[in-house]
C-alpha cells in the first residue's frame, strides 16, 4: 500500500487572501493539514495586500477603514504557520485530475491533493478604448497596488476613470496620499445611483463610506462627471489628458496619469481547468463556474471561495471561504458545526442581494463598444484592433469566441484572454447580432500565466506523495 | 434538401472535399458537429512535411504539395504556408542509420532529401544544439502553415462557392435508400443525397460500423506548447528522428513546440489536454535541442482529438459494402498536409468512379475486423459517443 492511500492527501487551497486564508482557519481547527499556495509573495490576497519591502507606513495609512480586518487577517494566517504548508511565489498553472502543477521560485512541483479549494480571487475589468495602451494609464487595481505594496503612485495630476466602488476608493486613496486627483469621470449616469439608496438600509456603513468619499473629494477641488462616453486616452509618449463626452458635449482634461478600471472579473482559469461547469452571469455579462450555497463547484472535490467564483468583497470572501472548507470537511465525513453553516448562508445571501443593487448603480457600459474607431487596440499582447476582430469574424463567418480566437489570434497571447476576453465577446456579439451570451467563452488552457521555458530542468522532487 | 453530395464533417478533409465537388459542380451540403476547423484540423502543429511518411503515402503527399503553394488562388488566403524546408534531427547513430534508409527509400520518389553530416549541420543551422543533434535529413521543399486559419479558409471558401454548410449540427443517422442516402442531422430536415463522404476525422468509426465496416479507430492527443515571440532563428520546420519533440517558429516570433500526447478531458472525451509532466518533459527537450529558447516563455499548451490507425495509414476511398459511400478518416496525426490532396481525390472517385492517385493502401478492409461491429444495415447504431481509445 502506497503513503498516499494510507493517509489521504491534504487539502489544497489556491490563494492566500480572505477567502483562501479563512478556508485554511477552518480546515486547520478540524484538524487537517492544508497546503495554500500563493503567487504572492505574502498572504492577503488583492485588498489587504502586504507591502514588497517596510515603506513606513502602518496599516491604518494603508489599508484605511479595512486595517483591523487586514491585521487580523495577516495575524491569524501567521499563527497557523506550523499547522499548514503555505507556499508563497508560487503559481499554480495547470490543474487536472487530482494533481496541481505548480511553479514555484522558477522550479516545477506537483502537488498530490484531496479536496481543492479555489480562492483566486479577481482582477480589472476593462474595455478598450483609444488610448488604453499609452504609458501612464493604469488599471484601477494597478494604481492601487503601486500605493499599497510599492508605495509609489501614477502621476501628480491623476485621472481616475471607469465605474464601480474601486473607483471612488482609489481616488479618495490617492488623495489621502497627497496626490491631485484632477477628476473622477464615472461611465454609469448619475441616475443609476438611486439604486444606492436602496441599498442604504441593509449596509449603512458601506454606502455611507462610499458618500463620504465623494464629499471629500468634492471639498478638495475633485471634478466629478457622470454618464461620459466616446472616452479616450490622449498623448504622444505617454498619457497627456483625458478627452470625452458628457451630454453630448466634449470635454478635455489634462493628466499625466490615468486609473481606468470598469469593476472587477473573477480570475476563473483554474476553475476552468478542473472541469468545473460555467453558466452565463447576466448581471456581470460573463460566464462564471457554477457553485451552490454550499461552494460546491460541479465537480466532486472542487469548492469555490471568495472573487473567483463572482465578485462579492472581501467580507463575503471571508464567509464564503469558511463555508467552502465546512463542505471539504463534511465531505470528508468530518463533523460540522450546522448552526454555523446557516449563520455562514444567511450572511452571504444578505451580501449577494446587497452586491446586486451595488452593481445596478455601476452598470457595465457596453454600450461603448459601439462607438470604439476601428483602430483601437483590444488585444495589447497579440496587437489586435477592432477592425482585425471585425473583419475575421465577417470573412470567416465566426459566431463562436473560440473560433474569433482561431482566426484573428484574439486572447492568443500573454494573457490568454484575461483582460481583452470579455470586450472581444461583446465585440462578437455587436458585430454578429447576438446575445453575449450565445457567443460562448474562450476555454481556458494551461498554463494559466506564462512560464520559463528552462524551469522545467529544475524540476523538484513532489510534495508528499508517489510520484508518477 | 437534395444534393448530389453530403459530406459528414467540417474538418480539412470534408472541406477540401466539399470546395472540390463544388469546382466540378457538384452540389453539396457539409454538416459538421460544431464548428468547421475547430478540431484536428484547427488544433495541429502545422507541419506541412512529405518527409518521414510512409512510402506508400508519398504520391498522395505529392499531390497535396503542388496544391499549398496555391491557397491564394484556391481559397483567397496563402494560409501562412511558407515553403521553409523540414529538417530531420538525429541525436544517435541509430537515428542516424534510421534517417539514411529512409532516405534510400525515398530515392525513387518525388521527394528530395538532403543528407546532412555534423559539421554542415552546425554551419547551416547554428540553433540546433551540437551536444545533442548528430546529423540530419533536409527536405528543402517541405514547410509549415497556420491550421487555424488553413481549416477557416477552406470552409469559408466551400461556403462561397455555394456549399451548404450546416455548423452546429451533428449528423445522428444515415442509412442507404434505393437511390442515394438520407441523412438525419440535428435540427435539420433530413437531407437526401445521391453520394456520402464519412469524413468525421476521429469521430467516423460509428458511421463506418453502420454500414458494416467496423474499423479499428482509435485516439490520440498531440501535445502542443507556444511561446511569446521571440526573434526569428529557426529558419525552418524541425523534427527529430523517433518525434518526441519538434518545433518551428511562425514568422510573428513565436515557437510551437509539439512532442507526447496529452488526454481527453474527463468532463468532455471530445476534448484534450495536454499533461503537465509531458509538456515539462517536452519543455525540457526542446531547451535542450534548441538552447536558445531557455531564456523564452510558454504561453499555452493544447491538444487535439486526432483519430488513428494501428498502422497509421488512413482509411481513404470507396465503401467495400455500400455504393456511392467513401470514407475519408483515420489520418493518425498526418493528414494536414495531405488534406488537400485527399479532397481532389474524393472528387475525382465521385465525378469519375477513379482516382489517378494511389489509394489501394489506405483501402478500408485491410483490416479483418469483426464484422459483427457494425449493423451492416446501414441504421445506426445509437453509439454515436466516442468510443475512443
Ligand atoms: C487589484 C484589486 C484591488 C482591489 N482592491 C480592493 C479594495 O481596496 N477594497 C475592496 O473591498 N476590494 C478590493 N478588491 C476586490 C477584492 O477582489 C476583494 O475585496 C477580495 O480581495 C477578494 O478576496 P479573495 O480571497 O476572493 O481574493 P483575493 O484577495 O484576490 O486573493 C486571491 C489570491 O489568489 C492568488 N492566486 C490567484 N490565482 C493563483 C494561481 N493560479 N496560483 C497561485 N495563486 C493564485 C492571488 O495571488 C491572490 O493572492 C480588489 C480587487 C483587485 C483585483
Ligand atoms: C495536435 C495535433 C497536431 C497535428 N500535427 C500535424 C502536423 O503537423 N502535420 C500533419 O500533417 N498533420 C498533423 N495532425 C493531424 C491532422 O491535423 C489531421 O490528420 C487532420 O486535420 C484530419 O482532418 P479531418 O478533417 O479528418 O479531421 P477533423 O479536423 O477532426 O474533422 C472532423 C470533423 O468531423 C466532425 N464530426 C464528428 N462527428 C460528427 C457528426 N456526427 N456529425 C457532424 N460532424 C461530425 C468533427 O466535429 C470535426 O470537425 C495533427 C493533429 C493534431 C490533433
Amino acid at each position: 500500500m502506497s503513503a498516499a492511500a494510507k493517509n489521504p492527501a491534504q487539502p489544497l487551497i489556491v490563494g492566500a487572501g480572505p477567502a483562501g486564508i479563512r478556508a485554511a482557519a477552518t480546515l486547520v481547527a478540524a484538524g487537517l493539514r492544508p497546503i495554500v499556495v500563493d503567487e504572492a509573495p505574502a498572504c492577503g490576497g488583492q485588498i489587504y495586500r502586504q507591502p514588497l519591502v517596510p515603506d513606513g507606513r502602518d496599516a491604518r495609512a494603508r489599508y484605511g477603514s479595512e486595517a483591523p480586518k487586514a491585521k487580523r487577517l495577516h495575524g491569524e494566517f501567521a499563527a497557523l504557520q506550523d499547522k499548514l504548508d503555505y507556499l508563497p511565489n508560487s503559481l499554480v498553472w495547470n490543474l487536472a485530475d487530482g494533481i496541481a502543477d505548480v511553479a514555484m521560485n522558477g522550479a516545477h512541483k506537483r502537488l498530490v491533493h484531496d479536496g481543492l479549494i479555489l480562492a483566486t480571487g479577481a482582477m480589472d475589468r476593462i474595455l478598450p478604448v483609444p488610448g488604453w495602451t499609452l504609458p501612464g494609464v493604469f488599471s484601477l487595481g494597478g494604481s492601487q497596488i503601486a500605493l499599497k505594496a510599492q508605495g509609489c503612485v501614477i502621476g501628480s495630476r491623476v485621472v481616475f476613470v471607469g465605474t464601480g466602488p474601486l473607483l471612488y476608493l482609489v481616488a479618495w486613496q490617492y488623495l489621502k496620499a497627497g496626490v491631485k486627483v484632477v477628476a473622477v469621470l464615472d461611465a454609469a449616469p448619475f441616475s443609476a445611483r438611486v439604486a444606492m439608496v436602496k441599498a442604504l438600509p441593509g449596509f449603512p456603513a458601506i454606502v455611507l463610506r462610499g458618500a463620504r468619499f465623494v464629499a471629500e473629494m468634492m471639498m478638495k477641488g475633485v471634478a466629478f462627471h457622470y454618464g461620459i462616453n466616446k472616452l479616450r486616452f490622449e498623448g504622444t509618449h505617454r498619457v497627456e489628458g483625458v478627452s470625452f463626452e458628457v451630454r453630448g458635449k466634449p470635454r478635455h482634461l489634462s493628466c499625466d496619469g490615468a486609473g481606468f478600471g470598469l469593476g472587477l472579473k473573477s480570475e476563473a482559469q483554474l476553475a476552468d481547468l478542473a472541469g468545473c461547469r460555467f453558466a452565463f452571469n447576466e448581471r456581470d455579462r460573463v460566464f462564471l463556474p457554477e457553485t451552490d450555497e454550499a461552494r460546491r463547484s460541479s465537480v466532486p472535490g472542487v469548492y469555490l471561495a471568495g472573487d473567483g467564483s463572482g465578485i462579492a468583497g472581501a467580507d463575503a470572501a471571508e464567509l464564503s471561504g469558511e463555508r467552502a472548507a465546512l463542505s471539504l470537511l463534511d465531505d470528508r465525513g468530518l463533523a460540522v458545526d450546522r448552526a454555523r453553516v446557516g449563520l455562514l448562508e444567511r450572511e452571504l445571501r444578505k451580501i449577494f442581494a446587497f452586491r446586486t443593487v451595488l452593481e445596478q448603480s455601476f452598470p457595465f457600459p457596453a454600450h461603448w463598444i459601439a462607438d470604439l474607431p476601428g483602430n483601437t487596440t483590444v488585444c495589447r499582447c497579440e496587437e489586435i484592433d477592432v477592425s482585425t476582430i471585425r473583419d475575421a469574424a465577417d470573412h470567416f463567418g465566426i459566431v463562436e469566441m473560440n473560433r474569433l480566437k482561431a482566426v484573428s489570434r484574439v486572447g492568443m497571447g500573454r494573457c490568454q484572454g484575461r483582460v481583452c476576453g470579455a470586450a472581444a465577446a461583446e465585440l462578437l456579439a455587436a458585430a454578429t447580432g447576438q446575445p453575449i451570451s450565445a457567443v460562448g467563452r474562450l476555454r481556458g488552457q494551461a498554463p494559466v500565466k506564462p512560464l520559463p521555458m528552462s524551469f522545467a530542468e529544475l524540476a523538484l522532487p513532489a510534495i508528499g506523495e508517489a510520484a508518477e | 434538401m437534395k444534393v448530389d453530395v453530403a459530406i459528414i464533417g467540417g474538418g480539412l478533409v470534408g472541406c477540401s472535399t466539399a470546395l472540390a465537388l463544388r469546382q466540378k459542380g457538384l452540389s453539396v451540403a457539409l454538416l459538421e458537429r460544431g464548428f468547421c476547423g475547430a478540431q484536428a484540423s484547427g488544433t495541429n502543429y502545422g507541419g506541412v512535411r512529405r518527409q518521414g511518411r510512409p512510402t506508400e503515402q508519398l504520391p498522395l503527399a505529392q499531390r497535396a504539395h503542388a496544391v499549398w503553394p496555391k491557397l491564394k488562388q484556391l481559397i483567397g488566403i496563402d494560409g501562412e504556408f511558407r515553403r521553409t524546408g523540414q529538417l530531420k534531427l538525429a541525436r544517435n547513430e541509430a537515428e542516424m542509420a534510421s534517417l539514411e534508409a529512409y532516405a534510400r527509400t525515398a530515392a525513387s520518389t518525388d521527394l528530395q532529401l538532403e543528407l546532412i553530416g555534423s559539421r554542415a549541420l552546425a554551419e547551416r543551422f547554428p540553433w540546433v544544439s551540437r551536444d545533442v543533434a548528430f546529423g540530419a535529413s533536409f527536405s528543402a521543399d517541405d514547410g509549415q502553415a497556420n491550421p487555424r486559419l488553413v481549416s477557416a479558409g477552406f470552409a469559408a471558401a466551400a461556403r462561397r462557392a455555394g456549399v451548404a454548410i450546416f455548423e452546429q449540427t451533428p449528423v445522428l443517422g444515415v442509412s442507404r435508400e434505393a437511390c442515394g442516402f438520407l441523412v438525419e442531422a440535428q435540427g435539420k430536415p433530413a437531407i437526401r443525397a445521391m453520394h456520402l463522404v464519412n469524413a468525421a476525422g476521429a469521430w467516423a468509426g460509428p458511421f463506418a460500423d453502420a454500414f458494416g465496416e467496423g474499423v479499428p479507430l482509435g485516439r490520440i492527443y498531440p501535445s502542443m506548447i507556444v511561446t511569446e515571440p521571440m526573434k526569428v532563428f529557426m529558419t525552418v520546420n524541425t523534427g527529430v528522428e523517433g518525434g518526441n519533440v519538434y518545433a518551428r517558429q511562425v514568422e510573428r516570433g513565436n515557437c510551437i513546440i509539439g512532442g507526447e500526447r496529452g488526454l481527453a478531458r474527463a468532463d468532455d472525451a471530445d476534448f484534450s489536454r495536454p499533461t503537465g509532466s509531458a509538456v515539462t518533459r517536452v519543455m525540457q527537450r526542446a531547451v535542450q535541442l534548441f538552447p536558445l529558447l531557455k531564456g523564452a516563455h510558454a504561453i499555452r499548451f493544447w491538444s487535439g482529438t486526432e483519430g488513428a490507425m494501428p498502422d497509421k495509414n488512413p482509411v481513404i476511398g470507396a465503401s467495400r459494402t455500400t455504393p456511392d459511400l467513401i470514407h475519408a478518416f483515420g489520418f493518425s496525426g498526418a493528414g494536414f498536409q495531405i488534406a488537400p490532396g485527399v479532397g481532389e481525390v474524393i472528387a475525382e472517385l465521385i465525378t469519375t468512379g477513379e482516382t489517378t492517385t494511389p489509394i489501394d493502401a489506405f483501402s478500408i478492409d485491410r483490416f479483418s475486423v469483426d464484422a459483427a461491429l457494425g449493423s451492416g444495415a446501414g441504421v445506426f447504431p445509437q453509439s454515436l459517443q466516442s468510443r475512443g481509445t
